[in-house]
């Protein structure tokens, strides 16, 4: 099915966000953003429900912290219990300040990466992945506000977008499915 | 303007009155002879003997080496000497209760002090709308350190024995008590250079405080930013003047409760803990003064932004805690390591305790970006940090003042109520002495605009 979306081409983010308000107010579908830098509040201004990337990072961590104590538990003192200058392998809370620094380690670790590597899979980032910037300007200073152009008309929607500053605006049709 | 509710003014009495009863009483209650301590302890043997046995090992131990040969001519000596030694104990507990309580709220105080003078040498956007509600914290440090100066006063001339190493015996060659490496410490543990050095501390604090909220209101009628930019420099200066003198005064004031031992990073650890509390104090003040309507332009942002203070700061506490554990605890060196031994086995509720107070509670409480701005939560996550950190001076001085003969009941509850009444007096007068909001600031506009 063949769909239509108008690209709309900013110069300035401050324009760009009374831009989007606008045009939310106006109850357009605003497909995408694209800004060359991240623009304070325009996921507020988008109504973009809040990332949750925090959560699972923190449930990583804790697999992390998991992961630590099993596995030390297991080889410090289940496994082989050697005594090791003298340090106390009787059970994992006698010897458990030496294996801190680990468990704060393995935390974060996981913590860490799981989450970068949730955020790459969430937002579909990997190497040679096909750029999909519509307008090479919007990576250096030009922002772009893609609506979604379906059921209104293309017309009245354009003066509108030029009314709110928009410095270029045109059609796009696209073959492809969404 | 803020006008002291006369309810507030009521409750800070009846904290006074009843906290100096409790202080009372415990002076009261203290044996004064050996034949005393005797019958609390028949009194006690019923209920705890493990408990008492433990005392008895525990002083064979240290008095062991010597006695060791002859132990059976010298059993009743020995005796006599573990009750000698318990009623010094007994002696000593409602004094270091009354000096931990008072500690506590001093370093509340101080701590405001250098977060007041970190907020300004860092030219902070954020936290100008708080200055006066922070200046009115640190109207306190005065009087504690008054109260603080005259405690030491009173160990220097022997009214009580909570500074082991004052006793003049123990530098004496000629004695049967003399202490070799308390000798050798001499040059720096001596009375007179104990009391100069306290003097500095206290005089240097005070003059920034007095200097600095002097400016601060100067400012408010002022044409230029001659105040501001005094104030900065000032801070600038404190600021190295105190992170010497925190140290030297964690030394003196704390850690020469144990003179036999030693920590380098012993004043990082006590500035820690001074930040959490000083940091919690200020968060609740302001919610408390905001939720009566005070403070206009506090908002969700500021409180959250103490809340994230508070969280880290508890961290950090944590860290040097740790940090400090885990070196002695890992080298296991006789001489060190004595100081965590005492605490383990005689202290281990208070001792593991406050770590869960300390760190466990505010970590997974105040993780939540959404919790931080939850005023209740950062309330009672601030009592909780609060009562974890008095236990936390309580576990620096105790072992090495009262030793096993340690319990949480009137001297040391009695000592918080009355310093924290006076404090409650103290800091809510101070209050409203001028604007809570401090009207000339150059960033006091970015201030009150403030949004996270």
């Amino acid at each position: 099915m063949a769909s239509k979306v108008i690209h709309a081409i900013y110069t300035d983010d401050d324009i760009l966000m009374q831009a989007v308000k606008q045009v939310r107010g106006e109850r357009y579908h605003i497909e995408e953003v694209y800004t060359p830098f991240p623009v304070h509040g325009l996921d507020k201004a988008m109504g973009l429900a809040p990332t949750r990337i925090a959560i699972t990072s923190f449930m990583y961590g804790l697999v992390g912290l998991s992961v630590a104590i099993v596995m030390m538990n297991y080889i410090m003192i289940q496994d082989w219990p050697q005594d090791i200058g003298g340090k106390p392998s009787f059970s994992y809370i006698e010897n458990m300040p030496a294996f801190v620094p680990i468990m704060f380690e393995m935390t974060v670790f996981f913590a860490a990466h799981l989450m970068v590597i949730t955020f790459y899979m969430r937002s579909k980032l990997w190497p040679f992945k096909k750029a999909e910037n519509p307008d090479v300007r919007t990576t250096d200073d030009h922002f772009l506000m893609a609506i979604d152009a379906g059921h209104h008309d293309v017309e009245k929607l354009s003066k509108f977008l030029y009314d709110t500053g928009a410095l270029e605006i045109s059609l796009i049709e696209n073959d492809e499915d969404h | 303007m803020y006008t002291l509710p006369s309810k507030l003014k009521l409750f800070a009495i009846i904290f006074m009155v009843v906290g100096a009863i409790g202080i009372i009483s415990g002076f009261l209650t203290a044996p004064s002879t050996t034949a005393e301590v005797k019958e609390m302890m028949a009194g006690h043997h019923e209920e705890g003997h493990g408990e008492d046995h433990d005392t008895a090992t525990m002083h064979d131990v240290t008095a062991g080496s010597a006695t060791a040969g002859d132990h059976g001519d010298t059993a009743h000596d020995s005796e006599e000497a573990h009750l000698e030694h318990t009623l010094h104990q007994m002696q000593n507990r409602p004094w270091s209760a009354l000096y931990i309580a008072s500690f506590f709220f001093f370093m509340i105080a101080l701590g405001t002090l250098a977060f007041y003078a970190i907020q300004y040498a860092a030219q902070a956007g954020w936290s100008p709308v708080l200055f006066r509600v922070m200046e009115g914290i640190t109207a306190y440090l005065p009087i504690a350190s008054v109260i603080i100066f005259v405690l030491l006063l009173l160990s220097a001339f022997h009214v009580n024995h909570i500074f082991h190493w004052m006793d003049p015996e123990l530098v004496n060659p000629e004695s049967e008590h003399y202490d070799k490496l308390i000798a050798g410490k001499s040059g720096w543990l001596n009375v007179p250079f104990f009391l100069i050095r306290a003097a500095i501390y206290v005089l240097g604090w005070n003059l920034y405080r007095y200097i600095s909220r002097r400016n601060s209101l100067r400012d408010d009628t002022a044409e230029d930013n001659r105040w501001f930019k005094k104030n900065f420099k000032l801070s600038a200066g404190f600021l190295v003047f105190f992170i010497v003198t925190e140290s030297m005064m964690s030394w003196d004031w704390i850690m020469s409760f144990d003179p036999h031992w030693f920590s380098t990073l012993f004043g990082w650890y006590v500035f820690a803990g001074m930040m959490v509390c000083a940091i919690t104090v200020i968060a609740m003040v302001t919610i408390v003064l905001k939720s009566q309507g005070y403070l206009e332009f506090v908002n969700d942002s500021h409180i959250h932004d103490l809340a994230k203070f508070m969280f880290a700061f508890s961290i950090f506490w944590t860290y040097l805690w740790f940090s400090q554990f885990m070196l002695i605890w890992y080298a296991n060196i006789p001489e060190e390591v004595t100081y965590f031994v005492t605490r383990i086995e005689d202290y281990n509720l208070p001792f593991f305790g406050m770590l869960v107070m300390n760190f466990i509670f505010p970590v997974l409480l105040l993780m939540n970006s959404d919790y931080k701005r939850v005023n209740w939560f950062v309330i009672l996550t601030g009592i909780v940090i609060l009562l974890g950190h008095y236990v936390d001076v309580f576990n620096m001085v105790m072992p090495a003042t009262v030793g096993t003969s340690w319990y949480i009941g009137l001297p040391e509850i009695g000592s918080i109520l009355f310093f924290f009444g006076l404090f409650v007096w103290v800091v809510f007068t101070a209050l409203t002495k001028a604007p809570l909001l401090a009207k000339r600031n150059p960033f006091i506009k970015e201030s009150k605009h403030f949004h996270y």
